[in-house]
């Protein structure tokens, strides 16, 4: 799909304006060689690979570690539109976990006839073995990462909730730190909020939502598959910026009624886990006998209050793409309050009307796996050869649950470093919220990701996408 | 600390002495090669052999020569004793222990990896291979020194020096096993050419000919050789220096977890028998024998250590 006259540009308004936010940041880096751009961009790699920010592709052999290209013009956003966005977003955040705690207790969501009882009766992610259970100080979902696409200057839309393992945090932190080694001068110059408090404040959530078992001060340990997984830099960066033990299942075991790890003077209880694991492998006793990376029996420990899990299992219900189309009345049943942020329209394929208009505007919509994630399993109509569509179309009449559609949004660009210059590419946004049981920290900006082909609206780093350095001003 | 990061941190620093000692063997070899051609064939022969790698070497190549030995040594990834894959091994440990390390040592080891995988790509050419050589030594030192100057002294400390200990004292014991024989009083033709390359060897290979000539002038004897190498604890990879470097963090770890460990019960044993033996009884009652029980004692000890500090389990 082509570079379309009518895609939001962050940077350059119609006629070539320079916006605002971008005003300063413009001077500097037209006052800046051009050529030592690109070398300080050469310069960002070496950086990533020396510290090791990489990330494992599976089912690739040859180079298993990768990098995620960086791109070394920060994508810019006023105080002003950020504190609007992050209203939308702490609204957003407490309704989930309010939607999360009635849906394990009395569901009156469902009973009110807001959304229909199969959504969560047939939904995968729905664990009921978590119903009736109260989580340690309330919170579900500790750490929440909200995808935001932007269309125009005040329009701002949720894409998806990740509300189970948000990934991508460690990215933000490294962007910055590389951002500030490389150009020092630039935040002399320009005044950015800063996100280096992130690994302090979830340091500080994680220890207040510790479980009533826990005396003193708590231990806190990063739960990771291990070594070989995608995510491995992050969640070793994370424990170690915390303070924390990072663990593998096989370090654990059940003693007491508590979780303990495996230390060199013996088994030592542990009080919370933020565990990068997925639900499914977190306990094999009580999930996926399979599983070699959970703990058996932690669920137990869990349910009887001798730890805290975060985010809590059962938590990927809420952000499930058929519940997502259903996100505004649930802000508004829990809130009592208009939403701020706008979810994107979306037809559930599982509604026979809608499946119809799906059917017939294929080529306009972008289709999406209900439980799929990392833009595999999905289709972008525009974009889309022939061929696809039939498949998708074949798809969808044989398992219309498994889909949802939505408009093609035009996504706003941002200008990224290329050999010609300046150039234009569409972009994302993942802020990164953190839920205590008193309160609710927003990093200022975020992740966003930048999909680094020409025309491409596919941001994730596994297919291309790469990042970029996010900034909000100083009042 | 987790058991598994002690476990870690011991083998990710077994790991880089590990290059270090490989990277001086093959100097040594070298530099023989070099000026004895005939003797040639049996040094590499005695290199492979200190390695330890005999059997495996001899299911890949022929004959011994530079060439297979260099890439055997260097760069052949079978070879779980090869710098490429030890250096592999220790920067997986390191990335399973990172929350243990500082970002400096983290980051010297993973440049370390960058440095040596790129430079162990292709077969190293003969002129080559003493800047190869070089570099290895220098990568592992870097390390080294963000360890250092950087880390806490604390119990990750312990169990990294532990492990850089452990396999710095089997491999001085090694080296001296293999050549024990130019070591005897009975075999040694004193002054001849052909022992002092050998003995040359010997000291080149733990980086030791200077200071050796420093401490014993031109009085170049066997024995003095193999008290240098065994007992002198002012050698930093004699057997001696290693051993006290053993015991003393075993008994820091001791006090720090306030209970006397099994591990540091065998290693004070282990010292202060090496301590009561004079070199011409350990040379009288057979170095070979010696040597053997002394590598079979460092194997059980490094085992007690894992148990004790539950590595594994």
């Amino acid at each position: 799909m082509s570079e379309s006259k009518n895609d939001y540009d962050e940077m350059f308004g119609g006629g070539g304006d320079v916006r605002e936010p971008y005003r300063e940041y413009h001077d500097w880096v037209n006052s800046e060689d051009p050529g030592q751009l690109l070398r300080k961009s050469a310069e960002a790699e070496t950086f990533f690979r020396r510290t090791g920010i990489t990330f494992n592709v599976y089912g690739d052999t040859e180079n298993t570690e990768r990098l995620i290209p960086f791109d070394v013009v920060p994508r810019i956003l006023s105080a002003w539109q950020w504190s609007k966005l992050a209203r939308g977003i702490e609204q957003r955040v407490r309704a989930i976990n309010a939607f999360l705690y009635d849906l394990y207790h009395q569901q009156e969501i469902i009973k009110a006839g807001r959304i229909p009882e199969r959504l969560i009766a047939e939904n995968s992610a729905f664990e009921p073995k978590m119903i009736g259970v109260n989580p340690p100080g309330g919170v579900y979902t500790h750490i929440v990462g909200i995808d935001l696409v932007r269309t125009d200057d005040n329009e701002f839309f949720v894409l998806e909730d990740n509300a189970r393992t948000p990934s991508g945090v460690s990215y933000m932190l490294e962007n910055r730190e590389t951002m500030m080694q490389m150009f020092p001068e630039l935040f002399s110059r320009i005044p950015v909020q800063n996100v280096g408090d992130y690994p302090k404040n979830l340091r500080r959530t994680l220890a207040r939502s510790a479980p009533s078992a826990c005396n003193g001060r708590p231990t806190i340990a990063v739960l990771t598959p291990g070594i070989h997984n995608s995510a491995y830099f992050e969640h070793s960066f994370l424990a170690d910026q915390m303070g924390a033990e990072l663990v593998e299942g096989h370090d654990l075991r059940v003693i007491d009624g508590r979780v303990a790890m495996r230390t060199t003077r013996g088994y030592e209880p542990i009080d919370v886990i933020y565990r990068r694991v997925d639900d499914e492998y977190l306990d094999p006793m009580n999930f996926n006998p399979d599983s070699m990376l959970g703990v058996p029996g932690i669920l137990d420990v869990y349910r009887s209050g001798g730890i805290t899990i975060a985010n809590a299992p059962g938590t990927g219900v809420a952000d499930d793409k058929a519940v997502y189309s259903y996100m505004p009345d649930i802000v508004e049943f829990y809130t009592g309050e208009t939403p701020i942020l706008k979810n994107v329209d979306t037809w559930r394929c599982s509604e026979p009307d809608s499946l119809a208009y799906v059917l017939d505007n294929l080529e306009q919509l972008v289709v999406k796996e209900v439980h799929g994630s990392g833009g595999y399993g999905m289709l972008i109509g525009p974009a889309a050869s022939k061929r696809e569509i039939a498949r998708f179309r074949k798809l969808l009449k044989t398992r219309p649950e498994n889909y949802i559609a939505q408009p093609t949004l035009a996504l706003s660009t941002v200008p990224i470093l290329t050999k010609a210059g300046l150039a234009p590419r569409h972009v994302d946004l993942r802020p990164f919220v953190l839920v205590s049981p008193d309160r609710i920290d927003i990093t200022p900006g975020g992740l966003t990701r930048v999909a680094l082909k020409k025309g491409s609206l596919v941001v994730n780093s596994s297919q291309g996408g790469g990042t970029k350095d996010t900034w909000v001003l100083e009042d | 600390m987790l058991g598994k990061s002690a476990g870690g941190l011991f083998w990710m620093f077994r790991y880089l002495e590990r290059s270090e000692n490989l990277a001086r063997l093959l100097e040594a070899g070298f530099r023989i090669a070099l000026t004895r051609s005939s003797a040639a064939t049996s040094e590499w022969q005695s290199v492979i052999a200190t390695a330890g790698v005999t059997e495996g070497f001899v299911a890949r190549h022929s004959e011994y020569n530079a060439p297979n030995v260099v890439d055997f040594l260097l760069r052949d990834r079978d070879n779980t004793s090869s710098v490429r894959y030890v250096i592999e091994q220790a920067r997986t440990n390191a990335r399973l222990v990172r929350t243990a390390l500082t970002r400096e040592v983290w980051e010297a080891t993973n440049e370390c990896w960058m440095v040596l995988d790129q430079a162990l790509q292709r077969p190293i050419r003969e002129r080559d291979l003493p800047s190869v050589l070089a570099t290895i030594k220098q990568q592992s030192t870097l390390v080294r020194g963000t360890l250092v100057g950087t880390m806490l002294r604390n119990d990750i400390y312990n169990f990294a020096r532990l492990g850089t200990f452990i396999e710095r004292t089997d491999n001085t014991a090694r080296i001296l096993d293999v050549k024990y024989y130019v070591l005897l009083p009975s075999l040694s033709h004193i002054g001849s050419s052909l022992d002092n390359v050998q003995w040359e060897t010997i000291l080149r290979s733990v980086s030791a000919n200077r200071s050796y000539r420093w401490l014993n002038g031109e009085d170049i004897n066997p024995t003095s050789i193999a008290d240098f190498l065994i007992l002198d604890r002012s050698m930093p990879r004699s057997i001696a220096h290693c051993m006290e470097e053993i015991v003393d963090n075993l008994d820091q770890l001791s006090n720090r977890y306030g209970e006397r460990s099994e591990c540091a019960e065998q290693a004070t044993e282990m010292f202060s028998k090496l301590d009561r033996q004079p070199i011409d009884s350990i040379l009288a009652s057979g170095l070979h024998e010696f040597l053997k029980g002394f590598i079979q004692d460092t194997g059980q000890l490094s085992g007690q250590i894992e148990q004790d500090y539950r590595f594994y389990s």
